[in-house]
């Protein structure tokens, strides 16, 4: 080949880089490693996290552990889905454009919107785009963001709009039931949005309707984070609620949770709403004689066209997870999902049970829940999270961290992966700490 | 007719076959050669699959106990090494989740530093040769775009650029070797340039896949970067995502990297802090995209410094080889020592009546996929082609013949082109239609 070229040695091919520039020496990493070598390496990585095997974990807070049917990773594993890229040229790209519809109806269906988009990166992302999208639409400049929106979620909205200008205002909860607190915030004539997640990171399932109504009084969008999307086969849906923007975390529709990504945030509006979107959408189309299909569309808002006008700088969805939860949704079904949410739900209430009328831990907020608790110890955290740990679980996510007021509470998830024995063993190292 | 009652009720034999079904309509790396340019559709290792499924990485939650997630936070640590000896920067984060959020990212690492001296100043230069993120990540910076022209040679033009590198020019982003395929070979003096006005330069790492062990953008002065995992270092596209981006600065942009970063504490025991004051904060929940790093770091280990350098060679060699066999059917704009890519025209087909497009088209019935078309935007009717190292010569030979093929059939019978693809499920879908009226999920039937 050098031959065709005219060129007895491949530096030659490399000359137009200047020579104080040029890598004179091999890259200082290891050697190149076998097949078996590979394995062997990174299996002892993996080895080293301890927690990871056997272990039963009652971590949520943005990540969930739910069970994920065989055949999710058999499909997302045909090379046709995860080594093609996005889908430029539809002829051969039907299968992830088709997927990416029935995608979209899902989420739609689940949330009680009109549109969703093809997926953004993940729950935190697709709250700030949601928030970016509601300063478009209201040309307003101030943020209301309830305190109990995971806290990772509000720092990544931060983030994002730090160079525009904006006011964000943090609503606190309420000390009693876990909920948003009506007293110590202010919707005006100014706020382009409110946004509140259920259920909160707290696990208090918030009363969306009323929000909605708050907010729509001022003339601001409410804005829904959903990250723990299990609730939604058993609560009342946001769109119902009266939500403008609802995005969300996918992860837990047959997603690992490993290490904390890739996941698939969600994002649905309504339609009239729909060409201030960001990210990826499918459309329907037809070819020359009448056949159906699937393409991307309106991509006018997007960067490849309008460049620095776009709704948003992202380029792709998460298009392989945003398919492991499509195949999660259509294989669960209407009453696979909810028996799945009820036992979350009732599962979790049996551990709340379990703990009623001790005097050595109990529920910090008094107000509804799905699938995660925040318990309150009289005895130290440090003690009880070391003795979860010798016998292999893990019991919860310390909140001092984030809520230093809640520094002697554990916030706990409850699966349908639990069975009543880790229930009982969870309550008995709680209570016995 | 929302809610739960809509969706489907199907058996798991129903949904497999339903999905498998789905899967042949596609075309993928595995299928076939996949030139779409500027997105390096390598050759996606199976063993890398098989790694990120090890249920140590698969099922260890993000919150768990540093103590229990040295694993987790050792790849973090490893691959951040292995990406600053690539590239020759000084530090990285993980976190961005793909490319587009690595370069908002960075530009926001670069405001941060100069709001710190004083003045974020209120305009970025990009050269017009670039992908269209670029200017939308500055626009979500609060920073105004200014276009730099390309000289003759598909270059950055140095005199446009000097008038352009005024005191309110905050940095220059810049994509080395460009989306024409070609190095920046006046590099230093451009960084030099940027420099001198108080700028930085910011390079859009998308075509690292030419320069690994060959040339790394921190010898070249760049002082933030990101690179593509899942183009340089073989991630599954999977269809439009997961990939991930991950950032790289100078010791001077460090202490504003995102957090949380992984840093060493007693007894090399590591932790992810959340202690840096001077961060711009949080781009994302929990670690970036751990999955797609843990392939990213089987890559790397699998390759070496030798394999890596190999995979450049012969990406370069490839795309070059390709401008040489196929330069005197097809016009080449922009000829020059190729890296990666070579971007050709329609220019001589047109007269034909045919387009980039119809070109494309036709490929796909030699059983191909098309070449990127939509950018860069400063050749009209373009086709990038990035072969890769993944296609050996006889892969590459018969491209070469399907091209020549095409280019007959455009002059003895174009409609064959207009017309194409011929062999597919479904013909050319009407997209104007589509956006017209958008249908964007199925409703029940009333």
């Amino acid at each position: 080949m050098l031959g065709t070229l005219g060129r007895h040695d491949i530096e030659e091919l490399f000359q137009v880089i200047p020579p104080p520039v040029r890598l004179r020496k091999p890259l200082q990493l290891p050697p190149g490693l076998s097949e078996p070598e590979v394995l062997e390496s990174l299996g002892q990585l993996a080895a080293r996290n301890t927690a990871a095997r056997g272990f039963r974990s009652f971590l949520g807070a943005g990540a969930y552990t739910h069970f994920a049917p065989a055949h999710i990773d058999a499909l997302i594993s045909r090379s046709e889905f995860f080594t093609s890229y996005t889908p430029y040229q539809p002829e051969v790209a039907q299968g992830t454009l088709q997927a990416i519809f029935e995608f979209q109806t899902m989420i739609c269906q689940l949330t009680g919107m009109d549109v969703a988009n093809a997926s953004l990166y993940d729950g935190s992302t697709a709250m700030a785009e949601a928030v970016l999208m509601a300063l478009r639409i209201t040309g307003r400049k101030r943020i209301v963001v309830a305190g109990s929106v995971h806290p990772h979620y509000r720092d990544v909205t931060r983030t994002y709009t730090r160079n525009l200008g904006i006011e964000i205002d943090t609503a606190g909860y309420d000390t009693g039931s876990g909920q948003l607190k009506a007293e110590g915030f202010s919707l005006d004539g100014t706020t382009a949005a409110l946004v509140v997640q259920s259920p909160n990171f707290l696990g208090g399932v918030e009363d969306l309707a009323a929000w909605s109504l708050a907010a729509h009084d001022q003339g601001a969008l409410l804005i829904v984070v959903v990250a723990e999307p299990m609730s939604l086969a058993l609560l009342r849906s946001p769109g119902d609620c009266g939500a403008d923007i609802v995005v969300g975390e996918g992860q837990s529709f047959g997603i690992p949770v490993s290490y904390g990504g890739p996941y698939v945030g969600l994002f649905a509006t309504r339609e009239k709403y729909v060409r201030q979107m960001p990210g990826r959408l499918v459309g329907q189309a037809f070819d020359g004689q009448g056949r159906r299909g699937f393409v991307l569309t309106l991509s006018t808002r997007e960067q490849h066209i309008r460049r620095e006008k776009a709704t948003s700088n992202i380029c792709t969805n998460q298009g392989l997870f945003a398919l492991m939860a499509t195949i999660y949704l259509a294989t669960m079904g209407p009453a696979g999902l909810r028996e799945v949410a009820e036992q979350n739900w009732q599962k979790t209430a049996y551990l709340a049970g379990r703990l009623e009328g001790s005097r050595d831990a109990g529920l910090r907020f008094s107000g509804p829940f799905f699938n995660e608790l925040v318990i309150r110890l009289r005895r130290p955290l440090p003690s009880l999270l070391a003795r979860a740990h010798a016998e292999e679980m893990l019991a919860g996510l310390p909140l001092g961290d984030y809520y230093p007021e809640l520094e002697d509470c554990l916030l706990t998830c409850v699966t349908e992966v639990h069975t009543r024995a880790d229930l009982d063993q969870l309550a008995e190292v709680i209570l016995r700490s | 007719m929302d809610g739960l009652a809509g969706m489907p009720e199907l058996s798991e034999v129903d949904v497999v076959r339903h999905f498998t079904r789905l899967s042949t309509w596609n075309y993928g790396v595995d299928t076939g050669m996949y030139p779409l340019g500027s997105c390096t559709m390598k050759y996606n290792p199976k063993i890398n699959e098989v790694v990120a499924r090890i249920a140590g990485f698969a099922h260890q939650h993000p919150l768990a106990p540093a103590e229990a997630s040295q694993g987790s936070l050792l790849v973090l640590k490893l691959f951040e090494e292995a990406l600053c000896e690539i590239t020759g920067m000084t530090a990285c984060s993980l976190q961005p989740a793909a490319g587009a959020q690595g370069e908002l990212t960075g530009m926001m690492m670069i405001r941060a530093r100069l709001e710190e001296r004083g003045n974020p100043r209120r305009r970025v230069l990009i050269p017009d040769s670039a992908h269209g993120t670029n200017p939308a990540s500055a626009a979500l910076c609060g920073y105004e775009v200014v276009t730099v022209g390309s000289n003759e040679r598909g270059l950055v033009d140095l005199d446009g650029l000097r008038r352009a590198a005024r005191e309110d020019a905050a940095a220059l982003m810049l994509t080395n070797p460009n989306t024409l395929g070609l190095f920046e070979e006046q590099i230093e003096e451009i960084v030099r340039i940027v420099h001198d006005a108080g700028g930085f330069v910011y390079m859009d790492g998308a075509n690292m896949n030419a320069l690994v062990g060959i040339a790394r953008p921190g010898d070249m002065g760049i002082d933030v970067m990101h690179i593509n995992v899942h183009k340089t270092l073989s991630t599954p596209h999977g269809g439009g995502g997961p990939g991930a981006g991950p950032v790289l600065v100078s010791a001077e942009l460090e202490p504003f990297l995102p957090v949380p970063r992984i840093v060493r504490v007693a007894d090399d025991r590591l932790e992810a802090s959340v202690d840096a004051p001077r961060s711009v904060g949080r781009v994302r929940a929990f670690f970036g995209n751990f999955g797609v790093i843990v392939r990213g770091l089987a890559y790397v280990a699998a390759n070496g410094p030798e394999g890596l350098r190999e995979i450049a060679e012969t990406a370069v060699l490839n795309a070059n080889y390709l401008a040489e066999r196929l330069g005197e059917t097809y016009d080449i704009p922009y000829r020059g020592a190729f890296m990666h890519e070579v971007v050709f025209s329609d220019k001589w087909q047109r007269a034909c009546g045919v387009t980039n497009a119809d070109i494309a088209k036709r490929l796909i019935d030699y059983g191909f996929h098309p070449p990127t078309m939509s950018f860069p935007l400063i050749v009209p009717g373009a086709l990038m082609v990035e072969p890769t190292e993944s296609n050996g010569r006889e892969e590459l030979d018969i491209f070469v013949d399907a091209m020549k093929s095409i280019d007959r059939e455009a002059r003895e019978n174009p409609s064959i082109l207009t017309g194409a693809p011929h062999l597919t499920r479904i013909g050319r879908l009407d997209e104007v239609a589509a956006a017209r009226r958008p249908v964007l999920r199925w409703k029940p039937e009333t």
